[in-house]
């Protein structure tokens, strides 16, 4: 029996990359899905799930990232996940305290 | 980028005074200071910030380490500090587990991608099993130059 897969190619919009506190809000919400999941930037591939190796990507602005998730909830992941980036993290817990929020 | 190039080895402290996170992150920037690698600005005023950085969101990411960080507009480089504590501080870890490894970073305001070049460079290292025992069993600096060499030289 083949589990679901989904996958789709995401670009980080807000100015400031995927730094530590949207890259924890992504692995906050990776969480909540029992999919596995994962995220490749060139190269590299990481467990969505890891904050560890989420932090690694060093995914600055404009950088593409591939989100790929196998699993029953994968569908639901990657449209949660794929939503969290396209609104630059916006309204997650902590987000833009004392910053600009991107126009 | 290396490890040793964005840690001020000389400002290593090896066996933190202090349990109390706050005072822990005070401690690491007047080493730093004291080194003259807080580019100008009073390690203080920079303590303030990563505190307060730190009460929005922790940096304690598990495994016993934790990164906490400020970007500031006086900083033009990237520079971390390391400090450990053989008794471990509280960090409000995600794991909830205390801290042994503290890498305390500053980093430019005006360029994000230097700073997650940074932060790239020291989880890459932190993810490593033997690294982060190292650091925690590490007895006085010298050892801490060690570790922080070795992983350099490991490459990945």
């Amino acid at each position: 029996m083949t589990r679901p897969t989904h996958e789709i190619e995401v670009e980080i919009r807000n100015p400031e990359g995927l730094h530590m506190r949207p890259a924890m809000q992504f692995v906050d919400l990776a969480n909540t899905f029992n999919s596995d999941i994962s995220v490749s930037h060139r190269d590299v591939t990481v467990d969505a799930k890891s904050i560890m190796q989420m932090t690694m990507l060093a995914a600055t602005c404009g950088s593409r990232l591939r989100i790929h998730a196998v699993g029953a909830d994968a569908g639901r992941a990657i449209e949660a996940l794929q939503q969290l980036v396209e609104n630059k993290f916006a309204g997650g817990s902590g987000a833009a305290v004392g910053e600009k929020k991107g126009s | 980028m290396k490890l040793a190039d964005i840690v001020c080895l000389d400002a290593i402290v090896a066996q933190l005074a202090s349990g109390e996170r706050d005072k822990v992150i005070e401690e690491l920037l007047l080493s730093l200071g004291k080194h003259k690698k807080t580019q100008g600005v009073d390690p203080k005023t920079l303590a303030r910030a990563v505190i307060k950085r730190e009460n929005e969101a922790s940096t304690g990411i598990g495994k016993g380490v934790a990164v906490p960080h400020v970007k500031h507009e006086a900083i033009t480089k990237p520079v971390a500090v390391v400090g450990c504590s053989q008794e471990g501080i509280d960090f409000s870890s995600l794991d909830k587990q205390p801290v042994y490894t503290v890498f305390l970073l500053l980093s430019p305001l005006s360029n994000p991608d230097k700073h997650l070049q940074a932060m790239e460079t020291i989880f890459k290292n932190l993810q490593k099993d033997d690294f982060r025992r190292f650091l925690r069993q590490a007895q006085n600096r010298q050892e801490i130059i060690e570790a922080i060499r070795d992983a350099d030289e490991d490459g990945n």
